[in-house]
This record gives C-alpha cells, structure tokens and sequence, in this order.
C-alpha cells in the first residue's frame, strides 16, 4: 500500500467523524435543508468533470468531460438554490398572540 | 506555485463546507452557512479552473451555463411538496457525473497502465456511481407518481438481486486482478445500473425517507471515490460529509420506523406483503362534520395537529396555516407535533409547514410534545396514520409494533381527517378510527380544512359585530 493511498483514507476517515459530529447536532427542523445542501456539496464532483472536459485528452474525454460538468452542475446549482429557497421559509413567530 | 494557490484553495473551501453544515444546527445561522459552502464550492471551481491540465474552456463553460440553467429552473420551478423529488433527480445528476469521471479516468488509463489499487476506486466509484443513478432516477419516478408508489415486486426478487450483486463483486474482483479489460469494465457498470433499479423498485412510498438518505449517502461514497481516483483531498471531504449525513439520517428514520439498521444498510425496506386488508369491515365509524369539528375547536383551550404525507398530497399546508392562526387569535394555544417519518423525506414536513409561514417554534417532535396529549383538548391529525396508530405500542404482530409514535389518542377528543378509511402504509387498521372521543372527517384535506377556515371566520365576525 502506498502512502498516498494511507493518507488519503485518514482524510476520509477524519472527515467522516467530523461530518457525522457535525451533523449530528443538526435538528429534525432543518433535516430536509440539510439534506438538499448535502446533495449540493456532493456536486464538488464538479472539480473532477472539469479536468476531464479542459484537458484535450481525446474526444471521448471531452464529450464524456462536457455531460459531466453540466449535470455536476445542474447538481450543485440545484441543490444550493433550493436549500436556500427552504431556509429563507422557515421564520420565528414575531409576536404571541393574545 | 500554482500548485500551491490549487491546494489552499482546495483547504479553504473544505473548512468552508464544514463551517457551513456547523451552521445548520439553527435556523437563525443556518443561511449564511449556506454561503459559506457556495463560496467554498466557488473557490474550489474556480482554483481547479486555474490548473495547468485545464488547456480549454469552451466546453466548460457551456456545460455549466446549461447546467445553471437547468438546475435553476429546477430550483425555482419544483412545488415544495415536490422536494423529494428534486433532491432524488439531483442525486442522480450528481452520480451521473462521478460516474462519468471515473469512465474517463478507465479509458485514460487503459491504453498504459492501470495499478490495482487505482482500480479499486475507480471500481467502488463507478458501482456506488452508476446504482445511485439509476436507484435515485427510479426513486424519482416513484415519488413524481409516473409509476406506482406502491412496492413492485415479482418472484425470485431477492435471488435475482443476491445473483447480480455478487456477479458485479465478481467482475469487480476480475478487474482487480486484470485491471485493462474494457468489456468487463462496462459489464460492472451495467451490473451497477441494473442494482439501482431492481434495489428501488420494491420500495413502497412510506419507505422512501431512508431510501432517500441511503442514496444521498451512496453518492456522497461515490464522490469521495472519485477524490481517490483522481488524488483530490477536497472531493474526499466533500463525499465523507455527504456520505456521514446520508448515512446518519438513514439511522435515524430506521429507528423512527422501528426497522433493524441491518435491514437499512442492505436495501432491505419495503412493505411485506399480504399483511394488508380485511379487519375492518365489523366496526363501524360515525362521520362527522366540519361544523361539528368548528364546534369542538371552539370550545377548546389547546389544540396539537399532526400533519402527515396526506396534507402534502392536498397540498393542504395554507389551510392549515390558517387555521391555525384563527385558533391563536381566539386564544386557543396551538402547537405542531412533527413525526420524523411524516412525509417522503426526513423534516418534509417541518419544510411545508414553514412554506405556509407556520413559526417553526411552534413545530415539537415526538419526544418534546408526546406527554402534553393528554393535558390537550383536541388532537387534529391531518392525513397521518401509522404515526398515530396505537397497535404499535402492545400488538406484538403489527408491523407497527414498537415504532414510536405520537400519543394522540391520550387526548381529550380526537379529530382524522382523512380521504377514507383506508389503512395507511403498514396496512394496519387503526383502532383510534372507532374510538368513542374520536371524529372522523372524511374527503379531501384542502376542502374540509377550507370550509372549516370558513365556518371560524363567520364566528369571528359575528363576534366582532356584537
């Protein structure tokens, strides 16, 4: 086992435990945002499309690159809009009722 | 030095994703962690833009002009009630371009060389891949109604899934051995579609929440395969968070549903079938109006609704808003009990109520509010069932059984709205319909939920007139 491949499941395994803390504290409240802004953040496969379309390697890179980077993007763009159209929702009472 | 600019960009952008999910354990934080995480993603695009392997951009810069585009009229067009849905097909865009990714990287690397262990993530990335494509393209159908919500099912099902699983960990293990061989490659990838449909199909609306999160999870693992493949710390970050969110909210609505984690982890949900039907038909139910229910909420000093997957399909939520409010104004205290499972997806319904501008502090889940029932007046359920069912506490056979649940038949009285007297999901009759301090209001949410609005309001102003 190389050592690049060792250090890059400590990355892994570090950011899941933090991850999982994280969230974690998160309410039911916000579970659905939580989930859209998730999904958005998993649309980082956006960097490795990128490369793939922009580097020249071939037309099958860049055809394969190009259907890539737009649905990582439909992903990414999607799922930050929505989760902000949620959370811009969700208001405290301004003033108890009688 | 470019390098060195990529990587802290890359540094930057992951603390900015984990400052931003920090944020969401508020309400009152949670938008402006939103914007930490755009602006980490922005800086991660744009430093990876900057990398000397990027040598053209006209296609990049097509793909996320369209891209935008699409997602952006999917953002803004998708009804609230649809959000299931959008977070499914978003899912699926996303894998689709892990998956993609990883073909790339194959045929980049068939012609020299590939080591094992490069095959080994490009494999893990290209099966969590390409099953979450089709698994979340068949959760949309699903949910969008194009299909049946209802479990498909056929003979040998499980035998079938068992054959194919472990022919696509043969082929996997074939590639390990002899990474360059392109039709086996491909074959995996099928195997990886096909695991997606025939894994969703069998799983019946009520079971979407940990399907939802289970694929959210599986795309999150698909993204951080693609970081090892392609050495990217930042996709790593990105698809562990992913992955430990999915996963933990798929813990969570397996509890809330009483179902092993086993069963969760392996795909395992769905209805069994041949439980349903056939104890109600002896008992007999009284129907009553809303003007009977416009009487009861009048004379009440405190009010808990419960709102369930049926006020989403009536798309009942303004109503329910307002009636609300006209409760409060007559001084009645009124409060939302929230089921972890109401609705398709973990918190669904917490996201309508506030579409329909109800406070969220107003919203309890079932710990917080289950002892105050019995100090209620009136339990309002709209459109919920297995949540309310009392069977799950004592009838050792209901599939319900030992699933929390709401206590609203500790209440006073008890009003269901519902569209008739079907049973809900786990086709559990529910006891609570025949209770004597039980009303039950049947048709459609909107339309009792509206007249009663009505029939407060004209109370209201006949008051006001005196």
């Amino acid at each position: 086992m190389n050592l690049q491949l060792f250090e890059m499941i400590y990355i892994l395994a570090l950011a899941g435990f933090l991850g999982f803390e994280v969230i974690r504290r998160v309410p039911p409240l916000l579970h659905t945002p939580l989930m859209s802004a998730t999904n958005a953040i998993s649309g980082i496969s956006l960097v490795g499309s990128l490369v793939a379309a922009g580097s020249n390697k071939g037309t099958l890179s860049t055809v394969l690159g190009f259907i890539a980077v737009t649905s990582a993007t439909i992903n990414v763009v999607g799922g930050f809009l929505v989760t902000d159209r949620m959370l811009k929702m969700f208001k405290r009472k301004e003033e108890k009722p009688q | 030095m470019n390098d060195y600019l990529l990587e802290a960009s890359y540094f930057a952008a992951s603390i900015l994703f984990i400052m931003g999910l920090k944020a969401l354990c508020s309400p009152v934080s949670a938008r402006r962690g939103m914007l930490y995480a755009e602006l980490g993603m922005l800086l991660a695009i744009v430093g990876t833009l900057l990398k000397n392997e990027i040598v053209s951009y006209e296609w990049i810069i097509v793909g996320i002009m369209l891209g935008s585009l699409i997602g952006g009229l999917l953002a803004r067009l998708m009804p609230m009630t649809a959000m299931p849905q959008l977070v499914a097909i978003s899912h699926a865009f996303g894998a689709l371009a892990a998956t993609l990714v990883g073909v790339v990287k194959f045929e980049e690397h068939v012609a020299t060389n590939i080591d094992s262990w490069l095959m080994t993530v490009l494999g893990i990335e290209v099966l969590f891949g390409s099953l979450t494509i089709t698994g979340s393209l068949i959760a949309f159908i699903k949910l969008q109604e194009l299909i049946t919500g209802a479990p498909i099912t056929y003979r040998f099902q499980n035998i079938i899934n068992l054959i194919l699983f472990i022919g696509a960990l043969g082929l996997f293990g074939f590639l390990l051995v002899n990474p360059a061989t392109s039709v086996v490659f491909y074959l995996m990838l099928g195997a990886g579609l096909l695991i997606g449909v025939l894994l969703v199909l069998p799983i019946g609306g009520a079971d979407m929440p940990v399907v939802l999160a289970l694929l959210n999870s599986y795309a999150g693992l698909a993204s951080a395969a693609t970081g090892f493949a392609i050495n990217n710390d930042v996709l790593i970050i990105a698809g562990a968070l992913n992955a430990a969110s999915g996963f933990f909210l798929a813990m969570i609505m397996s509890k809330a549903m009483n179902r092993s984690f086993t069963n969760v982890l392996f795909g395992a949900v769905g209805a069994k079938p041949g439980e349903l039907h056939a104890q109600a038909q002896a008992k007999t139910v009284t129907r009553y109006t809303p003007e009977d229910v416009e009487f009861l909420l009048s004379s009440a000093q405190s009010v808990i609704i419960i709102p369930g997957y049926g006020m989403a399909v009536a798309q009942a939520q303004h109503p329910v808003q307002e009636l609300g409010d006209l409760l409060m104004h007559q001084g009645i205290k009124v409060r939302y009990a929230i089921h972890p499972v109401a609705g398709r997806m973990p918190g669904h319904m917490n996201v309508l109520l506030a579409e329909a501008n109800v406070s969220y502090d107003l919203l309890f889940e079932p710990d917080q509010i289950n002892d105050e029932f019995s100090e209620t007046d009136v339990v309002l359920v709209i459109g919920a069932n297995d949540v309310i069912n009392p069977a799950a506490r004592y009838k050792k056979d209901s599939p319900l059984y030992g699933m929390p649940i709401l206590d609203a038949d500790k209440a006073h009285s008890v009003v269901i709205l519902k569209r008739s007297l079907g049973s809900g999901f786990a086709g559990e009759d529910n006891e609570l319909f025949y209770a004597k301090n039980t009303l039950m209001v049947f048709g459609d949410a909107k339309t009792t939920l509206n007249s009663l609005v009505q029939l407060l309001k004209h109370k209201e102003m006949a008051l006001a007139r005196k």
